[in-house]
């Protein structure tokens, strides 16, 4: 598994970015709707889209307001009701009335802890792919603007990087370092920043040699100008895009990580641990497994189909091209 | 053409040189206990310096990485102080058990991959072509490991129960012991490989084909009487498989270096489970080796790519 998934970047660079942002004085002169606003309005008509938006929002929420499921309920996440919360064998208990969801192993709450859950993923989720897209815009940027021994060794840095087995190398990296929040967060961000250099690059060179760049630069505009005010605004479409759509595949591999026993450390809970446990009690308490596995599931669709929503609202053919 | 295969090899062999580097630095940077593991819990100090000293872990890091690539060059690897075998050994051993799993599902999720692709190319917005949108889009958001545990459950668990006894849980049987047994345990991790990058594949052929379908030699085709389905075998079909044919090597080679959730779920010793186990072990030799090998695998499955790529399309060997 890589953190660039197949495709991804291919199919975010096929999409014909140019003209999202053309510079704002002919904006001004052609009274018509920005761009940005253009996109906006597609997106909003897009209803896969919005279920998904609506979705996301509704996980987010459920994300900061975990507390609330444990005042509901009146179980901590990580308390274990073994008395209560177990069967006479010591079995995991199904969904009842008072545990929602079922038990898991040690009799704690599955739903609260499903709540809980939703902190760890979106955390690294969203801080995973802000650094990798930091990370990677600030290097493209240099790469494919200045060109030249700054290019090679650039690119050639993020060859190595991207040849590298994220996988093994990773779970490498935290069997050394031992679990947790950061290192999961700082390994996956590490990893996923080459990508949306490489992409970055490659929109780079194409915009670099277009009129207006040539034009800003005859009017005696510094190269750091250049880079920032007119072409890092036109970059930024297929980076959105980009961004959208690694976001649930830093989830996913967040939730690989847990499972291999490398994510964060119990009794932290986390929907990956969560399902890792629940294996080997799937033949006799099916909710174990299944409740996580689905809570991972329809976050990840909800981004994935927002992802796409989003993709096409940047496209301006996507009104005739068929979805 | 020549000359950009050998400009394109060169390239690979400094990345992988560069990967040596950096496996090398994740590993032997950090204090090495296996002198420790091999002198065994009771040992002196003096003992553990002698073993220290005897595997040449006292020797300065730039001598030490020199050795091992020294070493690796001649096919040799190093050597498993847990297993007492080779590490070339733990690799062929396992290597073959990822090959079947890899390549197996590699011709599932191309051929469901491309032949649904095109389906929703063909018949754009159909009701076919929605249906198979919603099974990219769920297959593609499902992790991989979670796809294992519900075929798991579904196929082996419940038709176990229902009294149809059709596929194991896990484990692996070499062909050599027959194809049905062999067929039988590979069958669910196949799919549960297939699936995910059959979604993906999806999405890229039919973005591909509709880009293709509506270029100008199509419609000249089209407008030249040629029959629909030649149209698109013949004339589509070749362009549109470009793109395709780009990732499925790169997919390839980035899943040789084992590919570790599925191997695990199904209880496979293959490259990925033997690199798991050996981190638990803390076995540093095997996993250079894995890490090594996988990386190397990507390598040449990116210049492959590039060279199939530059046969296909002249214009990128001037690049």
């Amino acid at each position: 598994m890589s953190v660039d998934p197949s495709g991804l970047a291919e199919a975010v660079e096929a999409v014909d970015y140019t003209g999202v942002v053309p510079d704002a004085e002919a904006d001004k002169a052609i009274e018509g709707r920005g761009p940005w606003l253009l996109a906006w309005q597609r997106l909003r008509r897009d209803r896969v889209a919005m279920i998904s938006l609506v979705i996301i929002v509704l996980i987010v929420l459920m994300a900061i307001f975990a507390p609330l499921a444990t005042w509901i309920t009146g179980h901590p996440p990580n308390e274990q009701y073994r008395q209560i919360g177990l069967t006479p064998d010591g079995l995991p208990k199904g969904p009842t009335s008072q545990f929602w969801l079922g038990t898991d192993d040690l009799g704690r709450d599955i739903f609260v802890r499903i709540a809980y859950g939703a902190r760890v993923s979106l955390l690294v989720g969203v801080v995973a792919t802000g650094i990798a897209v930091a990370i990677g815009v600030v290097v493209g940027l240099a790469a494919g603007f200045f060109g030249g021994i700054v290019d090679t060794v650039l690119a050639r840095l993020v060859d190595v990087i991207l040849c590298v087995p994220f996988l093994l190398v990773a779970i490498a990296l935290v069997s050394i370092t031992g679990p947790g929040l950061s290192i999961t967060i700082l390994v996956i961000g590490f990893f996923s920043w080459a990508s949306v250099a490489r992409i970055v690059r490659g929109q780079v060179l194409s915009l670099r040699e277009r009129e207006f760049v040539e034009a800003a630069r005859s009017l005696g505009a510094s190269d750091r100008r250049i880079m920032f005010v007119d072409i890092l605004p036109n970059v930024l479409a297929p980076v959105i895009v980009y961004s959208t759509l690694l976001i649930p595949v830093v989830i996913v591999v967040e939730a690989t990580l847990s499972y291999l026993g490398l994510g964060l450390p119990p009794p932290t809970a986390d929907w990956g641990g969560m399902i890792s446990d629940g294996q080997a009690y799937y033949t006799t308490s099916w909710w174990f497994l299944i409740f996580p596995g689905a809570a991972l599931l329809i976050t990840t669709l909800a981004f994935n189909l927002f992802g796409d929503g989003v993709r096409d609202a940047f496209d301006p053919r996507s009104d005739q091209l068929l979805k | 053409m020549l000359r950009f295969l050998i400009r394109r090899t060169a390239q690979g062999v400094i990345v992988l040189w560069l990967i040596t580097m950096f496996v090398f630095a994740l590993f032997y940077v950090v204090p090495s206990n296996v002198a420790r593991t091999l002198a065994g819990r009771q040992a002196s100090a003096q003992t553990v310096a002698l073993i220290q000293h005897r595997l040449g872990l006292d020797l300065p890091l730039w001598r030490q990485y020199l050795g091992f690539v020294g070493r690796a060059l001649h096919g040799d690897l190093g050597f498993d102080y847990y297993h007492q075998v080779p590490v070339t050994t733990v690799i062929a051993t396992a290597l073959p058990i990822t090959l079947s799993l890899v390549l197996g599902a590699a011709v599932l999720w191309l051929g469901i991959g491309v032949f649904n692709g095109v389906l929703s190319a063909i018949r754009p917005r159909s009701f076919v072509d929605r249906a198979l949108t919603v099974f990219s889009l769920f297959f593609y958001s499902m992790p991989s490991f979670l796809l294992g545990l519900l075929l798991l459950y579904f196929f082996y668990f419940q038709l176990t129960l229902a009294g149809i006894t059709l596929f194991p849980a896990g484990g692996y049987v070499p062909l050599s012991q027959g194809v049905g047994p062999w067929l039988d345990h590979m069958i669910l991790p196949w799919f549960t490989l297939a699936l995910v990058s059959a979604a993906i594949y999806t999405r890229l052929t039919r973005g591909s084909m509709l880009d293709v379908l509506g270029e100008d030699y199509i419609r000249t085709a089209r407008s030249k009487g040629i029959a629909e389905s030649r149209v698109i075998a013949r004339h589509g079909l070749r362009s549109a498989l470009t793109p395709v044919v780009t990732q499925f090597g790169i997919d390839l080679g980035a899943l040789l270096g084992g590919a570790v959730v599925t191997e695990t779920v199904f209880s496979l010793p293959g490259l990925g489970k033997a690199g798991i186990d050996a981190l638990n072990q803390q076995n540093q030799p095997v996993i250079i080796g894995i890490v090594l090998l996988a990386s190397a695998a990507i390598v040449v499955a990116n210049i492959a790519v590039d060279f199939v790529y530059a046969v296909l399309d002249p214009r990128v060997r001037l690049h």
